[in-house]
């Protein structure tokens, strides 16, 4: 007999409150007369505020997990910190998308509110304890993000991307819901907690069939994570969409794809680690492998970027690789993507801030000679590159010291040393930028081209620039608040 | 002295500091500002090293002026600074070269000098970090951090084939020093302690001694840089500016073997005594082959690259003919001149080779093409006398005149060797032949001869700045030459200690 009690409200007061709001702004946002659209940014500014204090809130309020809503629901330290990731790398996203949006008749509440939705899936992942809300959330954020990303309608790129990432990601919900509906003909249950336990006992272990279920669900997440061999449709969906968008799918939900991959991993499934362990190894090294390379062969920055992105995934899934055997993987593997979402938010901002009015300037040849044009976002975009290739003194160092420090640790140090040559790989693309800018002088046509950004945004750039080298030089607080939410 | 505690920081961060408020003169609207307050840091100082070098006591070998702060709690890394007499002698040089490449910065730059100036002070603040860290993470911060103001400065400021040569020192330099960040994470893992000094009492077995090793010899013989992995070099002297350049020869190059006496020899002692012939015979190698690579070269700026390469090769010698000499002679004196020798030749070294790039900029600064080649100078004696003069004296201590700071440590090198191994002596002395060809024949068809243009024959003598850096480097030259004792001083207990913590055990 199933005991129904009354679920605690209160835990889930960030989204409750959230998604009230996304209704009012969705309310508001119609009465609205065209050119007073900035109502609807402040209003979904303000509600990331409100509810990023109250996810502080709740960070004070609960120190020990909270289970609640039948043991859907949870809210613990690595929840409440994803929320505050999330919300803060949205509340950026949504910075740089201003201007960019409006230079290209985007400028749409649609804009906003589904960014909100995308934003609330997030939370619900981040708070999610079974496969239920996982996959509840998940479908939450992917939704609004397809059609974000097909919001340009005068568009065919971002048609097209948005066709790619809306098949290849129903697939890889497909892929999940399977692997699912194993796991849950297998034990008989979609609670994270209650599969964990079993799984604690011995039961279940040797049952071929979880290798099965484990396999579709990793393929699922993998996916998501846009990690080789499920990486088709990251370079399309970064070039395509506009790249107000692309900040964001870059950003916020790898934070939240992260802490799902903790959950499912390392709380449900954490029996299994021998097999996913070396599954993800595979994954690792060949992410990493042609992540790099095919970097190398880019003349497109948001290509790039995107081949890079999957070469840091790469990197990720090395922190995930050692946790089952060392004390610290996990929790580098969360300060590795953290600082990564931060790096690359800025990276893509500055790809929309250079963008003129409806004109991409996506291209490499395009960075030639920014030192001279704007020697201060050329600063930035220079701490952000070296943050990503990993030099020291930028935070992309730490995040790579605590990974190999990890792999050392868990006895992989093959492992560290072929993450050490691929990083040296990745190094050179990341070193080609900055020599295009500092090295070069500008395009003929570019030269007397005044690059004009509003105080706001050059504030916003600047805080996430030198967050990266600030990061670098005092890692100390956030190494220690990821160990804390991975315990 | 009240700021003892943190005189080392000053040194490290003052100049930071100065390259942030250079930048803040913006564009090349405010250069003299950038000038003053670039030459002011760098001043500035250099004169911080007095007070360091007199309140310096020669008479301990453990780390003096220390800081220790817990820097990352979760990795136990400290910002851990302290210097012995080796750092103490390699920082004062530096903060010298430092001022003397901002004074050549300030004529020879004519384009983004604010960002010229900021980068050098910032290279010279991480260097100085290098030689003060006894944290092995910061350590290897100062020494990763200091690739960035050196790749934009040999791009931004060099010559025709630039970018190439910026990449390719970036990535050899970073690809040397990735499996040193391993091995000194596998070191963490024993100790529990980024600690340099926690390292030198592991006993590790041999094997694993012999990895560790060879993953700091790949970051430290980039670094030197050693044959085989030495193409970077001439590449990168030959594009960088002339301040680029100084600092890669003076200053940059000797991190390798600082990492060597710092790092490989205390830590892995046996791999060391093991692996010592292989050491010696790259050596020999940098000291013959390129020296005769030298002789063919056409390019000024090549040529002094390579006769550096070759020098370095004198200085690894000494470093690993000490395990030779102990295990045929046991005698414990011949085995300290070696590594005191090679101590010298580290700094003496800096002098000559640093006076001779900034010799060879201050000629293509003459030149409207700005040219490098031997063939388009001759006869330069003739319309700059004092310069021949000077360039004179740095030629005779790079071939190792006695008198001069190239003699000292080779000879000491030569001597030690000899004792023990005369095939090895021999080989290396040869270099007298070798150095006195390249360099020679190099100011020969330079100085002398006919004069081979008109831009020649309307060529000025220095002007009082560059007679200035000339006057401090001669200096330089004849201290190290006549009376080296001041270094010496400094220097004996603290290589008396290495020695003793480099030795294997003896088996008995």
């Amino acid at each position: 007999m199933m005991n129904i009690a009354m679920p605690l409200f209160s835990a889930a007061l960030p989204e409750i409150f959230m998604l009230c709001m996304i209704s009012f702004i969705l309310l508001i946002d119609v009465c609205l007369k065209e050119g007073y659209r900035i109502v609807t940014y402040g209003l979904t500014q303000l509600t990331l505020i409100a509810v990023f204090l109250f996810a502080m809130a709740q960070y004070r309020e609960y120190p020990y997990p909270i289970v609640t809503f039948g043991d859907h629901y949870v809210v613990d330290k690595l929840a409440i910190l994803t929320k505050l990731w999330v919300l803060v790398a949205s509340f950026f996203a949504f910075i740089y998308a201003r201007h960019y949006i409006k230079g290209r008749s985007i400028l749409y509440g649609e804009y906003y509110i589904l960014g909100l939705f995308a934003v609330l899936g997030m939370l619900i992942m981040a708070s999610a304890y079974s496969f239920l809300t996982i996959y509840l959330g998940l479908e939450l954020l992917s939704l609004s993000l397809y059609a974000m990303v097909a919001l340009q309608k005068d568009s065919a790129a971002a048609t097209e991307a948005a066709m790619k990432y809306f098949i290849m990601g129903a697939l890889a919900s497909g892929l999940l819901l399977y692997g699912i509906s194993i796991l849950y003909g297998v034990t008989g249950s979609i609670d994270i907690l209650t599969i964990g336990n079993a799984l604690q006992k011995g039961l279940h272990v040797h049952n071929p069939a979880m290798i099965f279920a484990l396999v579709f669900i990793l393929s699922g997440l993998l996916f998501k994570f846009g990690a080789v061999p499920f990486h088709m449709w990251v370079p399309d969906v970064y070039d395509g969409a506009p790249t107000s968008v692309t900040l964001f799918i870059a950003s916020a939900p790898k934070i939240a794809a992260f802490c799902i991959t903790m959950r499912i991993l390392v709380q449900a499934l954490p029996m299994l680690s021998p097999a996913w362990s070396s599954i993800l190894v595979v994954v690792a090294v060949l992410s990493m492998f042609s992540g790099n390379l095919l970097a190398i062969a880019q003349t497109n920055i948001k290509r790039m970027l995107a081949y890079s992105s999957i070469a840091h995934i790469g990197y990720t899934l090395l922190g995930i690789i050692s946790g089952p055997t060392s004390a610290t993987g996990y929790s580098a593997a969360m300060f590795y993507i953290t600082t990564y979402v931060i790096v690359a938010a800025g990276a893509f901002a500055i790809i929309a801030l250079l963008s003129k009015q409806g004109i991409e300037l996506d291209q490499l040849d395009d960075y030639r000679g920014l030192n001279a044009r704007h020697p201060w976002l050329a600063f930035m975009m220079l701490l952000l590159m070296f943050s990503m290739a990993g030099v020291p003194p930028t935070v992309g160092f730490f995040a790579k010291l605590g990974l190999l420090a990890a792999l050392v640790e868990a006895h992989y140090v093959w492992l560290a040393a072929l993450a050490l040559l691929f990083a040296i790989i990745g190094a050179y693309y990341y070193l080609r930028i900055v020599m295009l800018m500092y090295f070069e002088e500008p395009r003929e046509d570019l030269r007397s081209n005044r690059i004009a950004i509003s105080p706001g945004i050059t504030t916003a750039i600047t805080l996430n620039g030198m967050a990266a080298l600030i990061l670098g030089l005092l890692p100390s607080a956030l190494i220690d608040v990821c160990r804390i939410s991975l315990g | 002295m009240w700021f003892k505690h943190i005189i080392l920081s000053l040194l490290i961060w003052l100049p930071v500091i100065g390259a942030m408020l250079v930048l803040l003169t913006g564009g090349d609207r405010q250069a003299r500002a950038a000038r003053f307050i670039a030459f002011s840091v760098a001043l500035l100082n250099l004169l911080l090293c007095i007070p360091l070098y007199l309140a310096f006591d020669p008479s301990r070998f453990v780390m003096q002026f220390q800081e220790n702060h817990l820097w990352i709690r979760a990795y136990q890394i400290h910002y851990a600074l302290g210097v012995d007499g080796i750092s103490l002698a390699m920082i004062i040089l530096t903060n010298f070269t430092g001022l003397l490449v901002i004074l050549a910065g300030c004529q020879a730059i004519r384009v983004r000098i604010a960002q010229y100036m900021a980068a050098f002070l910032i290279m010279q603040g991480m260097m100085i970090g290098v030689f003060a860290a006894t944290d092995a993470i910061l350590f290897y911060v100062f020494w990763e951090g200091m690739l960035i103001p050196m790749y934009l400065s040999i791009g931004m400021w060099g010559s025709a084939n630039r970018n190439y040569a910026a990449v390719k020192f970036f990535l050899y330099t970073f690809l040397g020093s990735i499996l040193m960040l391993i091995a000194l994470l596998y070191l963490y893992n024993q100790t529990g302690s980024f600690d340099i000094q926690r390292f030198y009492g592991l006993h590790l077995p041999i094997a694993i001694q012999k990895l560790i090793f060879f993953a700091f010899l790949l970051a430290f013989a980039v670094k030197v840089p050693m044959w085989p992995v030495h193409t970077w070099l001439p590449d990168a002297h030959t594009e960088a500016p002339a301040g680029g350049s100084v600092v890669l020869a003076a200053l940059m190059l000797k991190l390798g073997i600082y990492g060597f006496l710092r790092f490989s020899m205390p830590i892995v002692p046996q791999a060391c005594a093991h692996l010592a012939g292989l050491m010696i015979i790259l050596s020999l190698i940098a000291i013959i082959y390129i020296g005769l690579v030298a002789i063919v070269q056409v390019d000024m700026k090549k040529l002094i690259a390579y006769s550096s390469i070759a020098h370095m090769g004198f200085a690894t010698l000494g470093c690993f003919m000490i395990y030779g000499i102990i295990r045929h002679m046991a005698k414990y004196q011949d085995a300290y001149m070696s590594l005191e020798g090679a101590v010298i030749q580290m700094i003496s070294h800096a002098f000559g080779s640093g006076a001779m790039f900034l010799g060879v900029g201050i000629l293509a600064d003459r030149l409207t093409s700005h040219s490098r080649l031997i063939k388009d100078y001759s006869g330069v004696a003739a319309r700059m006398p004092l310069f021949a003069a000077f360039f004179m004296l740095f030629a005779m201590s790079n071939v190792g005149l006695p008198g001069t700071a190239g003699f000292v440590g080779e000879f000491m090198v030569i001597m030690s060797a000899f004792q023990s191994h005369f095939w090895v002596a021999f080989t290396a002395a040869l270099t007298l032949i070798l150095a006195s060809a390249y360099t020679l024949w190099m100011y020969k068809r330079v100085f002398f001869g006919s004069i081979v243009s008109n831009e020649v024959a309307a060529m000025k003598d220095i002007n009082w700045l560059e007679k200035t850096n000339y006057i401090l480097l001669a200096a330089g030259v004849f201290f190290i030459g006549l009376y080296p004792a001041p270094v010496l001083n400094v220097l004996h207990v603290t290589i008396e200690h290495l020695l003793s913590i480099s030795m294997p055990p003896l088996k008995v």
